[in-house]
C-alpha cells in the first residue's frame, strides 16, 4: 500500500473528527479535535483494523498506557512502532 | 399505599449457591473472581471474571428442563427456590392471581446465542435445537419461574443494562404498593461469561485484566461476573398477618436519566436518582447510614458517583459508609443490583457492612467512607442501593431496617 502509516492514522482521526485530513495538524489534541472517548476507541479499533496490530489501550488510564496519544504526532509515531515491532 | 417488605432471598453467584454462603463471603471479604474458564477464552484479552465455576446443572435439572433452560435461567429457578422456601409461601388459588414476577437481565440466554451462531456460522451446520428461542428469549426466566410456582398475575423482565436489577425491583415494589399485586417475585440474572459476551465487553477497552478495585486510584476497569439474585417482595399487612419473618422494608424508588452520552455516567442524573429515591422514602438524608455503590472500578463511574453522593448528601456523605461488592462477585451486569440487595439487607439486618475489597490507594476523587478491605460492624437503619447504567438510565432503592 502506497499510502504511509501517517496518513493512513490522520485520515481516520479526521473521519472521527468530522474534518478535512489536511486540517488535522500534527501537534493538535484529540480534545483540540473533539474527539471524545467513544471517538477515541473507534479510532484505536479503526487502526487495528487498518495496520492489523494490537493497541495496548485501556479507557481507565489512557495516560498510563504504553500507547501515547497526547497529541495526533504521538499517535502516528505509536502506530509505526507498533507496526515496526510487528515486521520484526 | 401499601407498606411493601422482603421476606425471602435467594442467590448463585461466584462467592456461594446461596445467600448465607454470599453473605459470609462479604463478612470474610472473600474474592470470587478468578480466572475463566471456557471454550476459546485463550482468543481473549480479557480472561478474568466471576464465573460460577462448580456450576452442575444435571444436579438440579433433569435433560428435558436443560433443553430449555439457558444459564440465566438456571441460575434464577435455583435462586427463586431459596427465596420462596424462606419466605414459607405457596402459590395457590386465589394468591396466585395476585401475584407475579418482574426480573431483570440485560442479555437474556447470551450463551444460547453464542452457542447456536457457532452452529451456523463457525461450523456451517444449517439446522439448530428447536428451542433455541424459548431458550434465549429475555423474558425466559420469569416465565419459567411463573411456571414453576404458579404465579399468575403481571410477569415481564426489564432490560436497562446495569440497572436492569433496580428497575425490575423498583416495578415490583410500585406493583405491591399501589395495590396492583400481593406478591412479587423479583430480581435479576445474567450470564454473559462466554466468549461472545466477553469479546463484545473487550471492544470497549473498559474491562480490567487483573481484577475489581472500586474507588482505589489504581482502578483499572470492570469485571464481569454471573448469577442471579431473587427477592420475595410482599404486601406489609399480608406478611404480618402470616407471621413472615421479615428481612427488610423497601421504602423507597427513583428512577431518572442522564439524557447526555451513550456510555458516560452524569452526576446529576445519578445525583437525581439518589434524592429522589430519598424523597420517596420520606427519608432525611442523614437516616442513611450505608450505600451499596454501583462501584463498578472504571475510572468514569467512580469519581461520577462519589460526585454524586457527595452533592445529594452533603456533609453527610462524609459521615456514611459506602462500598462496591463487585470488588467481590464481579458486575453481573443486569443482575447485579439483586446479588448487591443482599449487602443491603446484611447491613440492616445483620449490622455488618460488606468491604470494597482490592481497594490499595486513596483516590481524591473517591474521598468518602468506602468500608475498604474489611467488613464492619455498624448499626444501621436505612440504606441506599444505586445501579446506573450505560444509556444514563439510573436506578435508585431505599430500604429500611425491619
Amino acid at each position: 500500500m502506497a499510502q504511509s502509516v501517517q496518513d493512513r492514522v490522520i485520515a481516520i482521526i479526521a473521519e472521527q473528527a468530522v474534518l478535512d485530513p489536511g486540517d488535522v495538524r500534527m501537534d493538535a489534541t484529540l480534545e483540540d479535535l473533539r474527539v471524545d472517548s467513544l471517538g477515541l476507541v473507534e479510532s484505536i479499533f479503526a487502526i487495528e483494523e487498518a495496520f492489523d496490530i494490537t493497541v495496548p489501550f485501556n479507557a481507565n488510564e489512557p495516560t498510563k498506557s504504553e500507547f501515547d496519544i497526547s497529541s495526533v504526532g504521538a499517535i502516528i509515531r505509536a502506530v509505526e512502532g507498533l507496526v515496526q515491532d510487528q515486521k520484526s | 399505599m401499601n407498606r411493601v417488605v422482603i421476606t425471602g432471598a435467594g442467590t448463585i453467584n461466584a462467592l456461594a449457591h446461596d445467600v448465607p454462603g454470599t453473605m459470609e463471603a462479604f463478612r470474610e471479604g472473600r474474592c470470587g473472581i478468578s480466572e475463566l474458564r471456557f471454550r476459546d477464552v485463550e482468543r481473549l484479552s480479557v480472561r478474568i471474571g466471576g464465573q460460577i465455576h462448580d456450576w452442575a446443572p444435571e444436579e438440579a435439572f433433569n435433560r428435558q428442563q436443560i433443553a430449555l433452560y439457558d444459564k440465566f435461567t438456571q441460575f434464577v429457578l435455583i435462586a427463586a427456590k431459596e427465596a420462596i422456601t424462606q419466605s414459607g409461601l405457596s402459590f395457590e388459588d386465589p394468591l396466585s392471581y395476585d401475584a407475579g414476577v418482574v426480573l431483570g437481565t440485560a442479555g437474556g440466554g447470551v450463551n444460547t446465542w453464542d452457542e447456536n451462531y457457532r452452529t451456523v456460522y463457525e461450523e456451517g451446520k444449517n439446522r439448530v435445537h428447536p428451542f433455541v428461542v424459548p431458550k434465549l428469549m429475555n423474558n425466559a426466566a420469569a416465565s419459567h419461574i411463573s411456571m414453576e410456582f404458579n404465579l399468575k398475575g403481571p410477569s415481564f423482565t426489564v432490560a436497562t443494562a446495569c440497572a436492569s436489577s433496580n428497575h425490575a425491583m423498583g416495578q415490583a415494589f410500585h406493583m405491591i404498593r399501589g395495590g396492583m399485586c400481593k406478591v412479587m417475585i423479583t430480581g435479576g440474572s445474567e450470564a454473559m461469561l462466554c466468549f461472545g459476551g466477553i469479546k463484545a465487553w473487550e471492544g470497549l477497552r473498559v474491562m480490567s485484566r487483573d481484577a475489581c478495585r472500586p474507588f482505589s486510584a489504581n482502578r483499572n476497569g470492570m469485571v464481569q461476573g454471573e448469577g442471579a439474585a431473587i427477592f420475595v417482595f410482599e404486601e406489609y399487612e399480608h406478611a404480618k398477618a402470616r407471621g413472615a419473618d421479615i428481612l427488610a422494608e423497601v421504602v423507597g424508588f427513583a428512577m431518572t436519566s442522564d439524557a447526555g452520552d451513550i456510555v458516560m455516567p452524569s452526576a446529576q442524573g445519578a445525583e437525581r436518582a439518589i434524592a429522589g429515591a430519598l424523597r420517596d422514602a420520606r427519608l432525611n438524608p442523614e437516616e442513611i447510614g450505608y450505600i451499596n455503590a454501583h462501584g463498578t472500578g472504571t475510572a468514569a463511574n467512580d469519581k461520577t458517583e462519589c460526585l454524586a453522593v457527595s452533592n445529594a448528601f452533603g456533609h453527610h456523605a462524609d459521615a456514611l459508609m459506602i462500598s462496591s461488592t463487585k470488588s467481590m462477585h464481579g458486575h453481573l451486569i443486569g443482575g447485579t443490583g439483586a446479588v448487591e440487595l443482599l449487602a443491603c439487607i446484611m447491613a440492616l439486618r445483620d449490622g455488618v457492612i460488606a468491604p470494597t475489597i482490592n481497594y490499595e490507594e486513596p483516590d481524591p476523587e473517591c474521598a468518602l467512607d468506602v468500608v475498604p478491605n474489611e467488613a464492619r460492624e455498624a448499626k444501621v437503619s436505612a440504606v441506599l442501593s444505586n445501579a446506573f447504567a450505560f444509556g444514563g438510565l439510573n436506578a435508585v432503592l431505599a430500604l429500611r431496617r425491619a
